[in-house]
């Protein structure tokens, strides 16, 4: 039985149904990493005696009647920028290339505490920082619909499983659309929740006020599930939002009439490749059909959300990886004659390019005499681009984008890293007014996968997951295989 | 050429919470390194900040007790500077809005009281300890570091530059220092490192109003410290403009064995710390009814118990001053003074031979053997004609070697007074009778006679006799 195939909820079904045992599954799910791994490079670091210990366990709880949460007994990946006690957690970095951490996340602790498996850490862009995982240290991962395409990223390892059924379901952290992008062009599920639905204790800090776990997932019922486990407050993140959590899953209802949907026109002009444009416009007469309302809206400042980003993010970074130094942990020079000078060739041999750009790009920002011009500048326009989706949602429940003006590209490192910035125009600024946003598969583009974003209101994630819902029962794409082809 | 100095000071206090100022971790001096850490504290990737509440009711009380004003939005931020004992390599502190502003101390130097302005106090978190194999970072092989330190909360108070010598200096700390402790938000402990205190000094020809180049001194562990090191830089400020050169803008480290100020690095030199608003944590407002309780809950001041202990309990302005210096010591007199009536006694002895012994020992009151009761019971025994001031002496050093209650020495020792009349009577007439010499003389009106007198018959009553009664009985038979 090909069990990867499957989703986290019908396999929920089968394991309380006892029709399968959660070994028999984990087993499954390693054949098949086995199988295709060589050829996807989702993983970082697999933890095979682990899971199948786990699957154990759950499988004894099943055995003695036990009630089961939904992700108990079946497994999943993690971004490895997402601290796992005792599991190596590299951030796809030489710097942390043997770093095993001494806690929990908030989120792992959560997913521990619902029994659910881990079956390994999944490849990013070093740190985080890239669309295409090709800043990784460990290698590029390889887009399971073409294996000569990127997956997208920086959460390229959580998507690329997924699609490759080397995961049932993953987590990944987004940035400026590091969830969504790689979801849309793996042909996933991915959800942003809003700035502070979910802790971020534990997920290495790349930009904090933009930071936020999610889900990637084969559906939007495990997406929900997954949201359903992860979200609310956490002691331990001051950030995160002491709101109640809502059953995601209860908000997945067929049905969008009297919905208003708004399209905001600076997100379908120049740069939007002609297919994606030609899917999107047919998603958005399947929605009218089925009885939204469709609204033009306007989110006049959408021009300057990217460089707004770049000198928000980089900021951030700039301290947020200074505690990189070699001397607690991580990679240290060993040749340094002094703790100056061991700091500096350990930064400087233990970061790689991208890294070190963003890092001198945020010390930049912040310097005396450029701060003003640069990171308060940008801090002003954040504000102008959070008032311009209030103002858009007066008019509407939710807006409907392209998740990337593109499809995946081949890996070849020819992009212009500002060329690849750019491309990030759909996602970013729904990082940066803190919104919830999804991306769901809308179609495909020559035998590519083409994403759908909506984004909400904020903590209005169940509005999203109810259109994403609707619209993708509607439709067969998320049921369609990547077929591992290229090369 | 006369010059006039000019003195701020920054001062760090670290609070005395439970925990530290962003986990859970204990504060404690003194564990052994390493094992008050956690992974925030740490600065393990992907942990986060939580601000300790109590770091914020703190630093309200001691603005409230510097006369500040509370700034109701709080946010902190982000101070970036590599170094290994800072385990983020960033310091949250607060830069341009912190906590307090606008407070002033009064301080009294040579019987003249002067108003010292507090520019701000802010919240902060300390760095942790570098330990070096060698005596100095230069001489080391290798350096280890303890985190324990790391994040224990601080706040710095940054004065006016408004001293304008070295006892003036002395007397802010000392000031502050005090009205830390009584408001019960610090240990202060120098030695410690408990309160830190930086100098900024600059020297200008007298009746000038522009201010000359300041060089910032650190490393200033002590009251001592302190006075000497601004001491020393104003001469060598003094004598580096005299000869003709000009004062650089540059940060000095006090060297308390060479007893001078070393330069340590230039304004050139000088960090840029990038500031910008800490993202890991929410902005904190304050309400009115928060600083209402604050301030509701203050405890007795310095000032507010130096009136109290001049009005009930009749000080003096200068003893009731010294009194209240240190809140230990006025607690010490206010627990004695339950024990007699003779406040003005109590004030005496811990302003002489108490105070005498604890310089003599380098120690604190808070380590003085001799309980407030019996210090108090002294005092009486003293008041009731039982001890002389001379025997009272006596009991006091055996009172600091053993513990011992008064009362049980001055029987232990043989040393009660006679005060009965009989027996005393008895020593003056055999006296009298033996140097009828010295009678004659005084009733020639040689006063001196009588002096002699005394000290023959506290010779045979081995000093026990009570003086006051030898004196009456002498002058009554002579007459």
């Amino acid at each position: 039985m090909d069990l990867y195939k499957s989703t986290a909820h019908e396999l929920h079904e089968k394991l309380v149904k006892k029709e399968i045992s959660s070994v028999e599954l984990t087993y499954n799910v390693y054949d098949r990493i086995a199988e295709v791994e060589k050829d996807v490079k989702a993983y970082v670091t697999l933890d095979k005696e682990n899971a199948l210990a786990q699957a154990a366990k759950v499988d004894k709880m099943i055995a003695a009647g036990e009630a089961i949460a939904p992700l108990a007994g079946i497994p999943g990946a993690i971004k490895d920028n997402i601290s796992t006690k005792g599991l190596r957690t590299t951030c796809s970095s030489k710097m942390l290339e043997n770093l095993n951490p001494i806690y929990d996340a908030h989120v792992i602790e959560k997913l521990r505490a619902d029994e659910t498996i881990f079956l390994g850490k999944t490849n990013l862009d070093e740190f985080a920082m890239g669309s295409t995982t090709e800043t990784s240290y460990f290698g590029t991962s390889h887009n399971p619909w073409n294996l000569d395409l990127v997956p997208g990223g920086s959460s390229g390892g959580s998507a690329a499983a997924i699609a490759a059924g080397e995961a049932i379901w993953s987590l990944g952290s987004d940035t400026g659309g590091s969830i969504r992008q790689p979801a849309s062009f793996t042909g996933c599920v991915g959800i942003k929740p809003t700035y502070g639905r979910v802790s971020r204790y534990g997920c290495v800090a790349f930009a904090s006020s933009l930071d936020q776990i999610g889900p990637i997932t084969k559906d939007v019922t495990d997406a929900a599930t997954v949201l359903n486990t992860i979200c609310g407050v956490d002691a331990h993140d001051s950030t995160s939002l002491p709101v109640e959590v809502p059953d995601f899953t209860k908000a997945l209802k067929q049905d969008v009439k009297g919905l208003k949907i708004g399209l905001p026109k600076e997100y379908f002009g120049k740069g939007l490749d002609p297919k994606v444009d030609a899917i999107l416009k047919k998603a958005i007469a399947d929605y009218e059909a089925m009885g939204a309302e469709i609204v033009e809206v306007s989110l006049p400042h959408t021009e300057y959300a990217v460089i707004t980003y770049y000198i928000i993010a980089p900021a951030e970074a700039s301290a947020n990886l200074a505690r990189f130094d070699g001397v607690r942990y991580g990679y240290r020079n060993m040749k340094a004659t002094s703790a100056p000078e061991m700091t500096t060739a350990s930064r400087t041999e233990g970061f790689g390019s991208e890294v070190k750009r963003r890092i001198m790009l945020g010390t930049y920002v912040l310097s005396s005499g450029y701060y003003d011009a640069y990171y308060l500048k940008a801090m002003q326009v954040r504000t102008l681009i959070r008032k311009d989706f209030e103002e858009a949602f007066k008019q509407c429940d939710l807006l409907l984008t392209p998740t990337s003006p593109v499809v995946a590209y081949p890996i070849d490192g020819k992009m212009d890293p500002l060329a690849i910035y750019m491309l990030d125009v759909c996602t970013i600024p729904v990082n940066l007014a803190g919104l919830p946003g999804i991306s769901v598969p809308a179609g495909f583009a020559d035998g590519l996968p083409v994403g759908m974003q909506l984004i909400g209101k904020l903590l209005d994630e169940e509005t999203i997951l109810r259109a994403a819902y609707t619209f993708e029962q509607a439709h067969d794409y998320h049921k369609v295989m990547a077929p591992l082809g290229g090369k | 050429m006369k010059y006039a100095t000019v003195i701020g000071l920054e001062v760090h206090s670290e609070l005395k919470t439970k925990s530290k100022a962003f986990c859970s971790c204990s504060t404690e001096f003194g564990g052994e390194p390493n094992t008050h850490v956690c992974p925030v504290c740490l600065g393990m990737p992907g942990a986060l900040p939580v601000l300790n509440k109590q770091v914020v009711e703190f630093a309200i009380r001691a603005g409230l007790a510097l006369d500040c004003e509370i700034k109701k939005f709080n946010k902190f931020d982000r101070k970036n500077y590599f170094y290994p004992d800072l385990s983020k390599n960033y310091q949250i502190s607060q830069f341009d809005k912190p906590i307090c502003e606008h407070g002033h101390i009064d301080i009294e130097v040579d019987g003249q009281t002067k108003r010292v302005g507090i520019t701000r106090i802010h919240m902060e978190e300390d760095a942790g300890k570098l330990v070096h194999s060698g005596a100095t970072i230069k001489t080391s092989e290798s350096s280890a570091v303890d985190y324990n330190r790391a994040g224990v909360p601080l706040i710095e108070i940054v004065s006016e530059p408004d001293m304008r010598s070295a006892a003036e200096a002395r007397a802010y700390m000392e000031k502050l220092k005090a009205i830390l402790e009584y408001t019960d938000v610090s240990d202060c402990k120098m030695q410690e490192g408990s309160l830190r205190c930086d100098a900024n000094i600059s020297v200008m020809p007298e009746g000038a109003t522009e201010f000359g180049t300041r060089a910032e001194i650190k490393n200033l562990n002590s009251f001592r410290a302190l006075e000497r090191a601004i001491e020393y830089e104003i001469q060598r400020q003094i004598q580096l403009v005299e000869d003709g050169g000009t004062v650089v803008q540059e940060t000095r480290t006090w060297d308390d064995g060479k007893g001078m100020t070393l330069s340590m690095r230039s304004k050139e030199e000088a960090h840029d710390y990038r500031y910008f608003p800490e993202p890991d944590l929410v902005p904190v407002v304050i309400d009115d009814a928060w600083i209402a309780r604050v301030k509701s809950e203050l405890p007795e001041l310095p000032a507010a118990r130096k009136a109290r202990l001049m009005q009930e309990k009749g000080l003096v302005d200068y003893d009731a001053e010294n009194i209240v210096s240190t809140k230990a010591m006025a607690e010490y007199f206010d627990e004695a003074a339950k024990h007699t009536e003779d406040s003005k006694g109590i004030a005496n002895w811990l302003l002489g031979d108490v105070s005498a012994y604890l310089n003599s020992e380098n120690i604190t009151i808070e380590k003085f053997p001799i309980t407030p009761a019996n210090l108090g019971e002294m005092v009486n025994l003293i008041n009731k004609g039982v001890l002389s001031s001379k025997l009272a002496k006596k009991v006091f050093a055996e009172m600091l070697k053993t513990g011992k209650t008064p009362q049980a020495l001055v029987k232990e020792l043989g040393l009660e007074q006679i005060s009965d009349e009989g027996a005393i009577v008895k020593i003056v007439e055999e006296t009298l009778a033996e140097n009828p010499q010295s009678i004659a003389d005084y009733k020639a009106g040689k006063d001196r006679a009588l002096g002699f007198l005394v000290g023959q018959i506290m010779k045979k009553s081995r000093g026990k006799a009570n003086p006051e009664m030898v004196n009456n009985l002498l002058k009554e038979r002579m007459q």
